[in-house]
């Protein structure tokens, strides 16, 4: 079993847990609980927060509630990035591990998908919009090449947009660990299919996918829980016509309704937990590591 | 016994050293409090208040003047409040607007400012003190600041109806909101709130998404399509809010709006890139596109502006000395430097008496009286913003103030207005 010393190493660690994740976590699941007026927090244990969270969400005459449209949306821009990421990410992985012959090479293009990283991702965001504007380059290109007569309207502040900005900024998130453990991938396993007479579909579905399906998962992992919580983006992006949880949470904070802010970020948090365990309940990721 | 007189010899040494470095490392640490300890041999001022107020040409010439170094500590319009609610210790002066005083003053935060300590308290506009431009009464819906002007003692937590030597803010810098327009892009007079709806601008509208100061916007608009006329737009009962955001979420699920903006900034990018071709705007940001070389009107319309004031406070935590410079310093800005410099940006000066002693008198002219400029108009930063024979947007100071209609402001149901505006922005 364990020994003792083990369970000492782990002490910082689970220390550095407990001050910045456990603690706070607590503080936000008791405020979520409180009152407030503009300018007070009143300490107190009420289900109002969480009430008016869910109002009218049970009413189903009234179309969707607030919160639950606002989650759909989140949830859809989750979906939309995820499977756009995980394409372009598994393609970009396996490209450098399984196309690119000399490890020199693969550091050097691994190296040069993370150039954008250079810049801070406000950057990253704003730039997008001289490009995709009324009067932007790709508007104004069209136009004079005469494909369109009329500038298209949804390429800025569009669902269109906010996803493309996700797919930029958060793509290498999925790179990263599906490169790793694509490159932990013994290669005469490959040699061995294609002596066995596998096509190179068969070789990618039945060895490499479920081979770095730990870094899949990963991934998956890091893009999922970073687009849920996002505002910045959609703000940005969505020209602050989308709604985001995040932004909600932004706008309570910003009116000192700390409570409500807190209401939703509990929920908010067990949503984001409820998938990254489903997920973990698909691959276990400490056993392929 | 030979440790004690070791003691004795290297003790005095060791402990100075000891004193000297305890200091040291707790000025690094409580940096943010180190003017305090100082303040005996440095002039500091730590002063909150939002981007748009703090310019670093005012800073430079209190410095210059006073001797007094203004540290800028800029933030959002809702973060000032946060940040006075939640760190009344941060600061030692703050430039806030009256409507949040609501929020403020029962938090007792704020000290009750001593009229008697300002030089030119008498000479402040009548807007501020009895609601009134040229002798005539202004709107007042909304959080004007005759209502919320005077407090019943230093250290209370109440407002006073009638005057008292305890002011809530003194007055610095306000103005009378609009809409702004690309005039090059729409090619027609507008002379109405109810174009924001105007589906002929479909896809081509804003307006800004900061609940208190949007809802404002959203209700003039309402008013004047002819929809509702509101006892008080700036209280609003729970169902006139339904009513106000139910006209703006159709609005929105038709596709009328391009974009929203909460950061100054934005507003001017909409703006320049025509992206949106008309929208809520603030003055400063007609004067960002237009010295870009972008025609941009800040349009007056019949019915009436939005208006808002600032004004100084200070922390109820403050020190005697910190108060003194304070004071200096507001008495300072009261003077007319800055109130010239504020005037010249578009805004009014709280005291016009001063600012028109330092500025030309064709830029009072221009400014001020509405008159067509004698000469071309620059900003405070040399960039010109109207040439010779142009008159100012919405004319003279009477013309404009006196046209106020309501005043941002915060409504008794505020909670129900950000939970419905959030709604909005999620349908």
């Amino acid at each position: 079993m364990t020994k003792p010393t083990n369970s000492i190493l782990a002490v910082p660690f689970a220390m550095v847990l407990a001050t910045f994740f456990v603690l706070p976590l607590i503080l936000v699941v008791v405020v979520s609980f409180w009152d407030y007026t503009e300018y007070s927090l009143i300490p107190d244990l009420i289900l109002m927060n969480y009430a008016e969270l869910f109002y009218g969400c049970f009413d189903w005459d009234q179309g969707l509630c607030t919160t639950f449209a606002t989650y759909l949306s989140t949830f859809k821009y989750v979906f939309l990035t995820w499977c756009l990421t995980l394409v372009i990410g598994f393609g970009v992985a396996l490209y450098l591990v399984f196309c690119v012959r000399s490890l020199r090479m693969q550091i050097v293009l691994f190296l040069v998908c993370t150039i954008p990283f250079w810049t801070s991702n406000v950057i990253r965001m704003i730039s997008w919009i001289p490009l995709l504007g009324r009067n932007g380059i790709v508007n104004t290109a069209l136009m004079s090449l005469g494909i369109i007569d009329q500038p298209i309207e949804w390429l800025l502040y569009s669902g269109f947009s906010v996803t493309l900005g996700f797919v930029h900024l958060y793509t290498l998130f999925m790179v990263v660990p599906i490169f790793n453990s694509m490159a932990k991938i013994d290669k005469s396993l490959i040699e061995a299919a294609k002596d066995s007479g596998a096509s190179a579909w068969q070789i990618i579905t039945n060895i490499i996918i479920p081979l770095s399906r730990s870094g899949i998962m990963i991934g998956s992992i890091f893009v999922i829980t970073i687009v849920v919580g996002d505002f910045i983006t959609i703000g940005v992006l969505g020209g602050q016509q989308i709604a985001s949880v995040g932004k909600i949470i932004y706008v309570e904070m910003s009116y000192l309704q700390f409570p409500a802010a807190a209401a939703n970020a509990v929920v908010l948090v067990s949503i984001t937990l409820l998938m990254v365990a489903a997920m973990m309940r698909i691959v276990n990721v400490r056993k392929e590591l | 016994m030979s440790e004690k007189t070791q003691e004795k010899t290297s003790g005095l040494s060791r402990r100075s050293f000891m004193k000297g470095a305890g200091t040291l490392a707790a000025a690094s640490m409580f940096g943010g409090v180190a003017p305090y300890v100082m303040s005996s041999e440095k002039k500091v001022l730590r002063y909150l208040g939002t981007a748009v107020n703090q310019d670093t040409k005012i800073g430079e010439k209190a410095k210059e003047d006073l001797g007094i170094t203004i540290e800028y500590i800029p933030v959002t319009t809702d973060e000032v409040t946060k940040r006075i609610l939640t760190q009344p210790n941060s600061f030692d002066l703050v430039d806030t607007e009256y409507f949040s005083l609501k929020k403020l003053v029962p938090s007792g935060n704020l000290i009750g400012m001593n009229a008697k300590r300002i030089k030119e308290f008498d000479n402040i506009v009548t807007a501020f003190t009895k609601g009134e431009v040229a002798g005539k009464k202004i709107g007042d819906q909304g959080t004007a600041p005759k209502k919320v002007f005077y407090k019943d003692g230093e250290m209370s937590k109440n407002f006073s109806s009638s005057p008292t030597e305890w002011v809530t803010l003194i007055p610095t810098v306000y103005n009378a909101d609009t809409l702004g327009i690309r005039p090059d892009l729409i090619g027609r007079p507008i002379n109405t709130w109810a174009e924001l709806l105007n589906p002929e601008f479909k896809g081509k509208a804003s307006i800004l998404n900061i609940p208190s100061i949007g809802i404002m916007d959203a209700a003039m608009v309402v008013e004047a399509m002819g929809e509702y006329k509101y006892p008080d737009k700036g209280n609003m009962t729970k169902k006139e809010i339904d009513l106000t955001m139910k006209i703006m979420t159709e609005a929105k699920k038709a596709g009328q709006f391009r974009a929203f903006w909460s950061d100054f900034n934005e507003s001017v990018n909409l703006m320049a890139s025509g992206e949106v071709v008309i929208q809520s705007m603030w003055s400063p940001a007609i004067t960002a596109v237009r010295t870009k070389g972008i025609p941009c009107v800040y349009q007056p319309l019949k019915e009436g502006y939005r208006a808002w004031a600032a004004g100084f406070a200070l922390p109820s935590t403050i020190k005697g000395y910190q108060a003194d410079l304070a004071y200096e310093f507001i008495n300072w800005f009261l003077s007319g430097w800055a109130g010239a410099y504020l005037n010249r940006q578009g805004y009014y000066s709280a005291v016009l008496s001063t600012a028109k002693a330092n500025m030309e008198a064709y830029e009072w002219d221009y400014w001020m009286l509405g008159k067509p400029a004698a000469k071309d108009i620059m900003s405070p930063n040399g960039q010109k913003l109207a040439s010779a024979g142009e008159i100012r947007d919405g004319g003279s100071y009477e013309d404009r103030m006196g046209a106020v209609a309501c005043w941002n402001a915060v409504m008794d149901e505020n909670r129900y207005m950000v939970r419905k505006w959030n709604e909005f922005i999620a349908s």
